[in-house]
């Protein structure tokens, strides 16, 4: 039996004790890592959301904000259509202060025997889009043919297979990193490609016209990136005025909207981490003061057996660190049961970009939601060390304390 | 090894009642020599305990100083005094002095592990038999009776074979077979050169003694 062997049988000969410091540790280290991830995974999500979007303003039809919430529809990628003139586009580049100006046009699809299942489809312009070309470069590296299409990360097929949109066959191309947002569940397509889609929906009875027996070519919104140095505000103001039948949108607007709302419960998500760390250690000082009592026989023996203050108060952090370590351990692999597994749930009830950081943040995160618990628990242990330490063995084995 | 004690006295402040300063010990002067075994005795409340304290390291005198041979234990720091204690002084305290985690076996052998020395399994077998407990070896603690408790903890000092033994009430608990084992162990210590000194306030010990020395109101007479 070695001096370290005192440590662990201590610790296994009094299991109630050595549960109840374990789940107390579990408990502070599943909130921190829990609570660190959803913080982190919305900060990330938001994020995602300000790369991906990369313009400044947003043209659509000035009936869109009535139909849907455009917040959602272009930040967030739920499903929606409405469709303008396609004339509006050129009126948008000739705006002062435009700098680049990139047409899109929605379609849903059809929970339906057309269509392999219901999503948002985009079909961009790839000769002028700034918006998403960047984004699919990152998993196509070169044009997208007519009728093939980009899935989002989220929807349920696989590169190479055939994704039918109201009877016709697009191929899917390439499938894209995930965003955290519902653009994960968006398909994305070429101008002819999306031509040929909103035929077909036509055939299926879902119009695209703005006014009917209207021929005029059609377009969902326009994607707008003022010149460098240009006033931002001027310019929406200017397509405002400019364009009929249509509403300017600046995207700041949008976006700190979203950040005000994450921003929130981020917020609150740190406080209450922050409450859980600070009660967790109230309640470990009161653990540990009781433990005092429990054990100011035994550590008198031991200090008439002649071990130093110094030695015990080591032999009681390690009791400590052990413990907070099997608690830490513990609880970051239930915060990760409960959080990883529920990333979809947590997204829909929070209405929030949310994307799971890499596996290196997330060990990072484990490794500090760890290192605070151990630190927390030690910070406990000290105090009682500090006093057991102090105890007069004469006279409390005397006293029957 | 002598223990030698020079006008060393214990005060304590009392929290409540009419008179807060009490003197647990009056000045004391003694000479334990090794190869004798001194008697102490004295009434309940006389200071004896308090004086075993000092002598043995674990509770500083207010004023005075307590020698082994040439070394003033309490001017030591306390990790040179714990590790000096270990190695020198053994201790039967009053009362339980068990480690409720440990087997009684490894509560016997614990003193001479504490600094990384190896185990004295067979010597501590050896006196468990002599005391009459070798079958209790692997039982924990708390299925022990005081008085088994009582033979442990003496088993545990002499296991640990130090200079000076000091024991507090040693046989308190023990029957008068137990007591006598007890006793001759002591004596026997003695005999092999070690310094003993057996708190007691009964006047069996009194038969083994070398010295007998009495308590009264903290003084020695």
């Amino acid at each position: 039996m070695r001096r370290f062997l005192l440590v662990t049988r201590n610790l296994v000969r009094k299991p109630g004790r050595t549960a109840a410091l374990v789940l107390l540790t579990a408990f502070l280290a599943m909130s921190v890592f829990g609570g660190t991830i959803v913080v982190s995974s919305l900060r990330k999500g938001l994020e995602s959301m300000e790369n991906r979007l990369g313009a400044d303003i947003i043209v659509v039809p000035a009936e869109a904000e009535s139909k849907v919430s455009l917040k959602n529809l272009l930040l967030q990628g739920t499903i929606g259509t409405f469709y303008m003139d396609a004339s509006a586009v050129e009126k948008v580049r000739e705006t002062e202060g435009v700098e680049k100006a990139s047409a899109q046009i929605f379609l849903s699809s059809m929970k339906a025997d057309c269509c392999s299942v219901k999503v948002q489809i985009i079909g961009f312009d790839p000769e002028n889009d700034f918006v998403v070309r960047p984004w699919i470069a990152e998993s196509l590296n070169r044009p997208l043919d007519d009728m093939e299409v980009v899935v989002g990360c989220r929807v349920e097929t696989k590169v190479g297979n055939d994704f039918r949109i109201y009877d016709r066959n697009c191929r899917v191309a390439a499938k894209l990193a995930s965003t955290g947002t519902g653009l994960d569940t968006a398909v994305y397509c070429n101008m002819n490609t999306i031509h040929v889609l909103l035929q077909a929906a036509e055939e299926k009875g879902i119009t695209h016209r703005i006014d009917s027996g209207n021929d005029a070519e059609v377009v969902s919104a326009v994607y707008v990136k003022v010149l460098p140095g240009a006033d931002v505000g001027l310019v929406n103001n200017r397509l405002n005025g400019g364009i009929r039948k249509a509403t300017s949108i600046r995207t700041a607007g949008m976006m700190t909207e979203v950040a005000d709302s994450l921003s929130g419960v981020s917020n609150t998500i740190a406080i209450l981490i922050g409450a859980v760390w600070l009660l967790a250690l109230i309640i470990l000082f009161i653990a540990f003061a009781m433990m005092v009592n429990e054990r100011r026989r035994e550590l008198a023996v031991y200090r008439l057996l002649g071990m130093s203050r110094r030695m015990m108060s080591g032999m009681i952090m390690r009791e400590t660190a052990l413990c907070s370590l099997a608690g830490a351990a513990c609880g970051t692999v239930l915060g990760a049961v409960l959080v990883f597994p529920f990333t979809t749930m947590i997204e829909t009830s929070l209405r929030l970009p949310y994307l799971t950081p890499a596996g290196g943040t997330i060990a990072l995160y484990a490794f500090v939601a760890a290192a605070v618990t151990v630190a927390a628990g030690c910070i406990a242990g000290f105090r009682t060390a500090f006093r057991l330490s102090r105890v007069d063995p004469g006279t409390t084995l005397r006293e029957g304390a | 090894m002598q223990l030698r004690a020079e006008n060393i006295s214990r005060h304590y402040f009392r929290k409540t009642g009419e008179a807060n300063y009490f003197e647990a010990v009056r000045p004391v002067s003694l000479l334990l020599e090794g190869g004798k075994l001194t008697v102490l005795n004295g009434k309940s409340g006389s200071g004896k305990t308090t004086l075993l304290n000092m002598l043995a390291g674990l509770l500083m005198p207010t004023e005075g100083r307590v020698f082994l041979d040439d070394t003033d234990l309490y001017a030591m720091e306390d990790k040179a005094l714990s590790r000096f204690r270990s190695e020198k002084v053994g201790v039967v305290p009053q009362g339980r002095s068990a480690v409720d985690t440990l087997t009684v076996l490894e509560n016997i052998i614990l003193p001479g592990i504490l600094y990384g020395g190896k185990p004295r399994t067979e010597d501590a077998e050896n006196w468990m038999e002599a005391l009459g407990i070798l079958h209790l070896r692997n039982a924990m603690p708390a299925e022990l009776s005081g008085g088994e408790l009582r033979r442990m903890s003496i088993a545990r000092t002499l296991t640990a074979n130090p200079e000076v033994i000091l024991a507090d009430e040693p046989t308190g608990d023990l029957d008068n077979d137990n007591t006598a084992v007890v006793l001759t162990a002591f004596r026997q210590a003695a005999q092999a050169g070690k310094t003993v000194l057996v708190v007691s306030h009964e006047t069996d010990a009194e038969v083994y003694a070398d010295q007998v020395l009495h308590m009264e109101n903290g003084a020695i007479r």
